[in-house]
């Protein structure tokens, strides 16, 4: 019997010979990360047990992206934490704001994660990378003060489900759209402990950002890791960031699932049936095509996070907002992802875009898609984010609701100030 | 181990945003955690757990973020372990990493409810509703996760 790809890289970062759904591992970790929530418990573990020295300063991204900058002095003193751990191990990837981005953006945009490799993060997003082609996971602060120390993770090998999504993708149609829509299908604890394998011609199709974004929200349906196998796309764009970036390991390998690997199960879909998605509160997979949405109307609408802050996402949101005003009684928010973004989106005009239609464009930050900074919202109010949760106040009050859908879907939205569809603004 | 005490009962998918809302992880110290505990789904909760109580809750109880504020937050608070019908991924090895007794149990929902008073013993393999008088079996934690369990955290 076969390997998939997630049971190939898991293999070859350990000792053992053979792996199998359900054995318990112990991995070599190829990178590791934590940010100015996580990494300030992992520290301080790694401080308890008087660690002296970190396993490889140059496999270790220190990030203070998520209350930063500083939103109050508790946030600033835990980021200051991040630096003085940095400074102390000579820490190769520390980000200071001006050169931090939001880490599962960034970490891929500097090919500091490179396919085949295994990589462990303090973030539940940390899934994001899969769109590379390596195996990455969320894990918790003290898996991330072990790895620090050792250099490797405890895993269960995970069983894989593979997602086909056959078909040509509808105008308007994204990524976001299509892992809303699978989540929609199979709960938000459908693939809880496995791998998600996404494949398919419509996969194929899709760009790097749209790739990122859908491994993203893999931990959305449960999954421990979503993963794609390496193409042309893919290697190029790690090509790309390597000469950009010259990291330090630049050696990467790729993996494909084998034929005869075995799968828990395939699940396909036809992706020319698919509309642009709406996540409603209160879960992610409480999904409706947005043509099904009438007057819901809302106070704020979000463009940015992990899982949508990229430049293309600004980019397809810049096409929709050209000549158009936010309608007055809402607030829109654009929040490029990193550095890098921020500036090309300056430079490409969709900056000038946002703030002519009556909206901000902000420093890289998660902000608010945690209620952290940057946009939290009041007790009753409604807001449409290209984030990745909507939980009970997850943005701010209890009493507050959070509707995800891509970039596009949220552009309209804030040009209607309701849920709308982005071919009735342009 | 044995763990005693009255059952909090709570629903499906309660995440970690409830467990701990994100804006109060610019802390990690657990006494300041535990006074928001639970804080969105119910109010009064921190001030109704007794030290040893026990948290019952349906499916996929923890989704969500990787922050471990949850499990520290809900043992600070006196919980002396969790039962649900299962966990998320990342909650579950943060509350194994941790310390904080998880228990995987099926028919948690049913079988238990609000105020009843349950033992669990893990060397057995059994949750106990004292209150029922209904014993059920659970599945033993496979050996890796026993030995990191002796240790009583990952980070020894």
């Amino acid at each position: 019997m076969g390997y998939t790809i997630t049971e190939k890289i898991l293999l070859a970062h350990t000792k053992a010979k053979s792996v199998k759904p359900g054995d318990f591992i112990t991995a070599k970790v190829d990178f590791c990360l934590g940010n100015d929530i996580t990494a300030p418990i992992a520290i301080g573990e790694f401080e308890r047990v008087k660690a002296k020295k970190v396993f490889d300063k140059t496999r270790i991204a220190l990030i203070p992206d998520h209350f930063t900058p500083a939103k109050d002095m508790k946030s600033a003193n835990q980021a200051k934490v991040l630096y003085n751990f940095a400074v102390k191990h000579k820490i190769a990837h520390y980000y200071e704001v001006g050169r931090m981005g939001i880490e599962h953006a960034l970490l891929p945009e500097k090919g500091l994660v490179l396919p085949g490799n295994l990589v462990v993060g303090a973030d539940s997003h940390t899934c994001t990378y899969g769109a590379l082609g390596c195996f990455s996971t969320g894990v918790g602060s003290t898996d991330l003060a072990f790895a620090f120390i050792t250099g490797e993770c405890w895993l269960k090998v995970p069983e894989t489900i593979k997602f086909v999504y056959h078909g040509k993708l509808r105008k308007w149609v994204t990524g976001k759209d299509l892992i809303l829509y699978t989540i929609g299908r199979i709960g938000t604890d459908g693939a809880l402990y496995k791998a998600m394998e996404f494949s398919g011609s419509a996969i194929e199709s899709l760009s790097m950002d749209g790739r990122f974004t859908m491994c993203n929200m893999a931990i959305e349906a449960g999954a421990k890791n979503g993963i794609i196998e390496p193409d042309n796309a893919a290697v190029s764009y790690v090509k790309k960031a390597i000469s950009r970036n010259k990291p330090g390991r630049r050696s990467f390998k790729l993996y494909k699932s084998d034929r005869d690997a075995s799968y828990a199960e395939v699940v396909e879909y036809d992706v020319s049936k698919i509309e642009p998605q709406v996540s409603l509160p209160h879960l992610p997979s409480n999904t409706k095509p947005v043509n099904k949405l009438k007057n819901i109307f809302i106070d704020q609408v979000v463009i940015g996070s992990c899982t949508n802050g990229r430049i293309s996402d600004l980019e397809i949101a810049a096409r929709v907002l050209k000549g158009k005003k936010v309608r007055q009684g809402t607030r829109l928010i654009v929040i490029p992802a990193t550095q890098a973004i921020y500036l090309e989106a300056v430079k490409r005009g969709f900056a000038k875009i946002f703030v002519e239609a009556g909206g901000v464009f902000s420093t890289p930050s998660c902000g608010p898609c945690l209620g952290g900074h940057l946009g939290v919202l009041a007790e009753g109010e409604k807001c449409l984010a290209t984030t990745n949760r909507n939980f009970v106040g997850r943005m701010g009050h209890p009493g507050s609701e959070v509707y995800l859908a891509s970039p596009s879907v949220a552009a309209a939205s804030a040009v209607r100030g309701r849920i709308a569809h982005p071919k009735e603004v342009v | 181990m044995k763990y005693r005490g009255k059952a909090h009962k709570f629903g499906d998918n309660i995440n970690t945003d409830d467990i701990i809302p994100a804006k109060y992880l610019h802390t990690h110290d657990p006494a300041e955690l535990a006074g928001h505990c639970m804080e969105h789904v119910d109010k009064r909760f921190v001030k109704k757990v007794k030290p040893g109580d026990i948290v019952v809750a349906g499916r996929h109880f923890g989704c969500g973020s990787s922050r471990e504020h949850a499990p520290i937050a809900i043992k600070a608070c006196g919980i002396s372990c969790v039962i649900a019908e299962n966990f998320a991924r990342i909650f579950y090895r943060n509350a194994i990493n941790t310390g904080l007794p998880v228990i995987s149990f099926k028919e948690a929902s049913g079988a238990i409810k609000k105020g009843d008073t349950v033992e669990v013993d893990t060397q057995k393999g059994t949750v106990k509703n004292i209150t029922k008088r209904k014993t059920f079996k659970i599945e033993p934690y496979p050996p890796f996760i026993q030995k990191i369990i002796k240790k009583g955290r990952l980070l020894g």
